[in-house]
């Protein structure tokens, strides 16, 4: 991976990310209205392939983003370098995917 | 007449508490001057006045002394100047002024670094005449008002002082980084009708070290003393390079 392609897919994500931040906001405002409750939300979520998408596509967003956006500073101000970086960066992608897909998988899996 | 009236002036103040670096091998430190405050006085004229009446083996660098030659810039009070057109008063702190190495740069001895860095990176960056003619075609005709030849004039009248290259951060914490000043020059260049290197342009500032090590904080804005703005001529090339990206998978 090129420092090129890195910070071209840094930015892209970026901007994945941006319209999902507002549509996350708009919906939770939405969804506070008269009180949150669990049930509430999986049964909007559970079964729903457009919120599987909608989340899916968001945690993929972060997990390269912010994997990319640590390895800068990791870089920068750790001065981790060569191998060790690219896997430490990997690893962080891996774990904020695994995390996230797992949890979009537990509200929209039926 | 005028002479009594400057020597008066200098008696009635208190003089400067001046800091100045001094290098020993790899290590160094401050030590402490008593300098005449003086009306209209530049850092420099401070620095000179030491060398001059208190140490003669203290090595500092300057040659034109109008703000035109770019080799007298260092740390002053902890901001990189060019020390020839800031005054004293502009800078004092109390009644005290420290003055050390430009940051970011080896230091041969005192006050003078070795600039070899800075200059290395503005050839990586291709900051270098790259020619689209030879002795036989005519002489390209330029449009003044132009876009790109706009464009380019606002990044020309760069000195090579390394000012904005103390300033940034990104070199300090990455050394392969170009620089601001090395991608300014690239920037114009890319914008020059005369120059035929946009390809090695691109390539150049989009390897490693280039210039998507900028962060855009604008402290080389900032800090350059012909207000110039290499921050936005490295977004200049942030851009270009994005659209070839997409138009060609590389930079
Ligand atoms: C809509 C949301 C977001 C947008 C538009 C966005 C945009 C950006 C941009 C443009 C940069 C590059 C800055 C630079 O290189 O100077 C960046 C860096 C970064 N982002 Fe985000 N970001 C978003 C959300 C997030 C989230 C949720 C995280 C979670 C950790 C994150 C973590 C980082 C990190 C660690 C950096 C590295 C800092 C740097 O390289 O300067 N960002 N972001
Ligand atoms: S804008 Fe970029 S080049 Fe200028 S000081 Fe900040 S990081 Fe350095
Ligand atoms: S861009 Fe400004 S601060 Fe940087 S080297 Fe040129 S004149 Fe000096
Ligand atoms: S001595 Fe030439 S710019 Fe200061």
């Amino acid at each position: 991976m090129t420092e090129l392609r890195l910070y071209m897919a840094q930015r892209l994500s970026a901007l994945v990310m941006a319209p999902l931040v507002l549509g996350h906001i708009a919906v939770m405002i939405y969804a506070i209205q008269g009180g949150l409750s669990a049930a509430e939300i999986l049964g909007r979520t559970q079964g729903s392939v457009l919120w599987a998408l909608f989340y899916g596509s968001f945690v993929i967003a972060v997990s390269v983003h912010a994997a990319i956006g640590l390895r800068t500073i990791l870089y920068e101000w750790a001065g981790m370098r060569g191998g060790v970086l690219n896997g430490v960066a990997l690893g962080i992608c891996a774990l904020l995917l695994a995390m996230g897909l797992q949890a979009v998988y537990a509200v929209t899996a039926t | 007449m005028t002479n009594d009236l400057t020597e008066s002036v200098a008696e009635q103040s208190d003089p400067l508490e001046v800091s100045v670096w001094r290098s020993a091998g790899d290590g160094g430190a401050f030590q402490a001057f008593k300098v005449p405050a003086q009306d209209s006085q530049t850092v420099l004229d401070v620095v000179a006045w030491i060398q001059q009446n208190e140490d003669p083996t203290l090595s500092y660098r300057f040659a034109c002394r109008v703000g035109m030659c770019g080799s007298c810039a260092m740390m002053v009070n902890g901001q990189p100047r060019w020390t020839c057109r800031t005054h004293v008063r502009k800078v004092l702190d109390g009644n005290r002024i420290e003055i050390a190495p430009l940051r970011n740069l080896p230091v041969i001895k005192d006050l003078a670094t070795d600039m070899d860095p800075f200059f290395d990176k503005w050839v990586a960056a291709e900051g270098v005449f790259h020619p689209s003619k030879s002795r036989d075609d005519a002489i390209e005709q330029i449009n003044p008002a132009s876009a790109p030849r706009a464009r380019a004039d606002a990044g020309i009248e760069c000195i090579n002082c390394s000012i904005c290259y103390a300033a940034c951060d990104s070199v300090a914490s990455d050394p392969e980084y170009l620089g601001p000043a090395a991608l300014n020059r690239a920037w114009t260049l890319f914008n020059d009708a005369k120059d035929d290197g946009a390809g090695v342009i691109l390539d150049a500032v989009s390897a490693k070290g280039g210039c998507h090590a900028c962060h855009s904080m604008g402290s080389c804005t900032h800090a350059c003393p012909n207000e110039l703005n290499p921050m936005a001529s490295i977004a200049g090339l942030k851009r270009e390079i994005a659209k070839s990206f997409f138009k060609r998978g590389k930079a």
